[in-house]
């Protein structure tokens, strides 16, 4: 049997119990002190201290969802027996590629300037089209501060990817997330300043008073604030985009509690909890731990399958706004991407596709999944530049 | 048994439950008609000796609320089912004035012409109070078993509300003061995902998920529920239902389903599922229960299942 060794300096098993608590917080569980001295507990509780006893016990106290439920025995496995994995080796500080620094930016979108995926050369590469359409639009460098923002906004993503884009794309998903409006519940809820009377409470109440109506009570309709779920194509074709919408997606999720991110190309993950995490380095190699695979094929109709099966019923209801970021270039039969939106939108959501292609002069939605998908979307829009996703804004109020 | 069902209660001062060591609890379990994983008996077993609440998550189906009968019918305690929907609020869930009785009250005894003080302290005594499952269950001189069912169908208010109980076991009602609790109840908490518990709620409990079961697991139930039927055809039965679970369904269907279909089969008496394909075809209601699935399982998977399972 594989046994744990004590470091020297451990003072004893509860000093082993803190460390395993710090390990599993580090694995992004939500535990504090308190689930240490729980833990603690259990232990003396839980019959004769075998490893078998003492891994039954530390799960029900440390684990709190389905999720962190099937992660459990692997991360006990790692910090305590000698054969696992201590230590996640991405935290040690790898070798970062030079980029170019500005200054003033926020050392987080640094990280995220270097880390958002992929190992490319510092230069996106430039598409043909793209300086000629500069030039038709008539932006010189040469201009105000204000106008070459403007000029900024109108370049195709692809084209330009500066770390003060990645902090506008952030501010802008916040401005958008305000701008999504909460819509007010059927039901009414009782209220110390609602605008109705409760009568039936009232009536009721007056009983008590001998049928003299002698306290005010009222209701009003409550808030419901809607949620929105992103799900991001990062396969090879969405490449470059992928990189901004990324930057984008973390505005939205770190400023809006009830924001749901996912990340497909031939599988489906969930990436709203690294997004969410406060420290951008861990958050990153979460990330690229989570991405693997980045880049590569898409299969949007069995992604789409996999979330309708596994997270839908959780995280999209009749409130939700599901925002869908792809090319629409798929592998899977346009049949499948079909009958899965028919799916979702069963749910009673609003189904918004963005499309990055949809922006370039003479595109048709000619691609077999598109043409499948745009009878089941509420909103077809094209977001190539952050001036678009900025457009999407009164759309988002009026859904 | 080495410990008498009576004898047992939950912390503060757990008398006669000290001894016990969770595979006990599991064998317990097992006697009792439930086949419960390592984890579900351990964090039971946890919950009873520590006194603090169990929360327990799974599709529907899974057996969850089974287990809060299963442990009220061993430990002989009473259980007290808090069934929460959306809109569900403290009246319902905790306690009400009985206001017909109050104020019929007040009529009679107007008459009679007693002082003020002295009819309010009448009508805003036990006497007049209706108890509701989460007020009852503190009051209880034996401590009893507390389920809240589907916790996450209640709003996100109520649940804080449930947090102020379940960490302080008291109920404070401003006409006759705080109530507290005279036993500890052992409560349960179901969840299948309809929306996501708060982190606070989620640290108050021990937790355990409940999956679909495995093969010999799944075995296990069977033959501890339907004792009649005999194992060649129970083999039959959960191969079946196994297989059938991984089959592209819109509703897996649970134990509960499996058990209902076994009972379907076996009233039916059919003693190998590959005898009768139109009579199998036809039990599958009990299997499938939406429109989309009745028709993804066409006589042909059926009968490949079936074969398989054979």
């Amino acid at each position: 049997m594989q046994v744990t060794k004590f470091p020297t300096r451990a003072a004893g098993v509860s000093d082993r119990m803190a460390d395993f608590m710090a390990h599993l917080r580090l694995n992004g569980f939500r535990i504090g002190v308190q689930e240490t001295e729980q833990a603690l507990l259990a232990i003396a509780d839980c019959g004769r201290p075998t490893m078998r006893n003492v891994r039954l016990a530390t799960k029900s106290v440390c684990t709190g969802s389905a999720h962190t439920f099937a992660r459990f025995d692997d991360l006990f496995d790692a910090f305590w027996k000698n054969g696992g994995r201590v230590r996640n080796k991405d935290r040690q500080t790898p070798p970062r590629k030079q980029t170019p620094d500005v200054p003033g930016m926020h050392s987080s979108l640094r990280a995220w300037q270097d880390k958002t995926g992929l190992e490319e050369s510092g230069e996106p590469d430039e598409p043909e089209d793209g300086a000629e359409e500069q030039d038709a639009n008539g932006h010189g460098t040469g201009e105000l501060i204000a106008s070459r923002q403007r000029q900024m906004r109108d370049t195709d993503l692809r084209q330009f990817a500066s770390p003060e884009l990645f902090r506008e794309a952030e501010i802008l998903a916040e401005q958008l997330g305000k701008a999504m409006r909460h819509r007010r519940s059927r039901r009414l809820r009782k209220s110390k300043s609602g605008s109705r009377l409760d009568l039936r409470k009232m009536i009721r109440r007056s009983l008590a008073y001998g049928g003299e109506p002698m306290e005010v009570f009222r209701r009003h309709n409550p808030r419901r604030p809607s949620e929105l779920v992103i799900l991001l194509d990062a396969s090879g074709s969405m490449t470059l985009y992928a990189k901004i919408f990324l930057a984008f997606l973390r505005g939205f999720v770190t400023t809006r509690q009830r924001t749901e991110a996912f990340l497909f190309h031939t599988r489906l993950v969930r990436i709203s909890d690294a997004l969410r995490d406060k420290d951008s380095l861990r958050a990153l190699n979460r990330l690229s731990l989570l991405a693997n695979g980045f880049g590569g094929g898409t299969q949007i109709g069995s992604s789409l399958a996999h979330f309708n099966k596994s997270f839908a019923a959780q995280s999209v209801n009749g409130r939700s706004i599901v925002l869908i970021i792809s090319d629409g270039y798929d592998t899977d039969p346009p049949a499948l991407i079909q009958a899965e939106l028919i799916k979702l939108r069963k749910r009673g959501c609003r189904l918004i596709w963005v499309n990055p292609l949809k922006g370039w002069r003479g595109y048709e939605a000619v691609a077999g999944a598109m043409t499948a998908a745009l009878p089941h979307v509420d909103l077809f829009a094209s977001a190539s530049t952050l001036g678009d996703l900025a457009d999407l804004e009164p759309h988002l109020a009026r859904l | 048994m080495r410990h008498g069902a009576a004898g047992l209660s939950v912390a503060p001062s757990p008398l006669g439950y000290e001894e016990m060591t969770w595979t006990d609890l599991k064998d317990q379990m097992a006697t009792a008609g439930y086949v419960a994983s390592d984890e579900l008996a351990m964090a039971l077993h946890l919950s009873i000796s520590q006194g603090r609440p169990l929360l327990l998550e799974g599709a529907a189906g899974v057996g969850k609320t089974q287990v809060a009968k299963t442990i009220a019918g061993i430990r002989g305690a009473k259980l007290i089912r808090l069934q929460c929907y959306e809109g569900l609020d403290a009246s319902s869930a905790i306690y009400e004035w009985n206001y017909q009785r109050q104020l019929l009250a007040i009529r009679a005894t107007s008459e009679t012409g007693q002082g003020i003080d002295k009819v309010e302290d009448e009508i805003f005594s036990e006497k007049y109070l209706l108890e509701r499952p989460l007020l009852e269950a503190i009051r209880q001189n034996d401590s009893p078993v507390l389920l809240i069912d589907e916790v996450d169908r209640a709003d996100e208010e109520f649940e804080a509300y449930l947090l102020e109980i379940l960490s302080d076991f008291q109920i404070s009602i401003p006409e006759l003061g705080t109530i507290n609790a005279v036993s500890r109840p052992l409560v349960v908490l179901t969840a299948n995902g309809t929306r996501d518990l708060s982190d606070a709620l989620r640290r108050r409990c021990f937790y355990s998920f409940v999956g679909y079961p495995d093969r010999k697991t799944e075995l296990a139930i069977l033959a501890a529920r339907c004792p009649d039927i005999d194992d060649h055809l129970a083999l039959q039965i959960v191969s079946f239902v196994q297989d059938l679970r991984k089959e592209d369904l819109e509703k897996t269907p649970g134990i509960a389903e499996m058990l209902d279909w076994a009972t379907a089969i076996a009233g039916l008496g059919v003693n190998d599922i590959t005898d009768n394909p139109a009579a199998l075809q036809a039990t599958m209601v009990c299997l499938l229960k939406t429109e989309a699935d009745s028709a993804a399982i066409t006589s042909e998977v059926t009968q490949r299942l079936a074969g398989k399972a054979a």
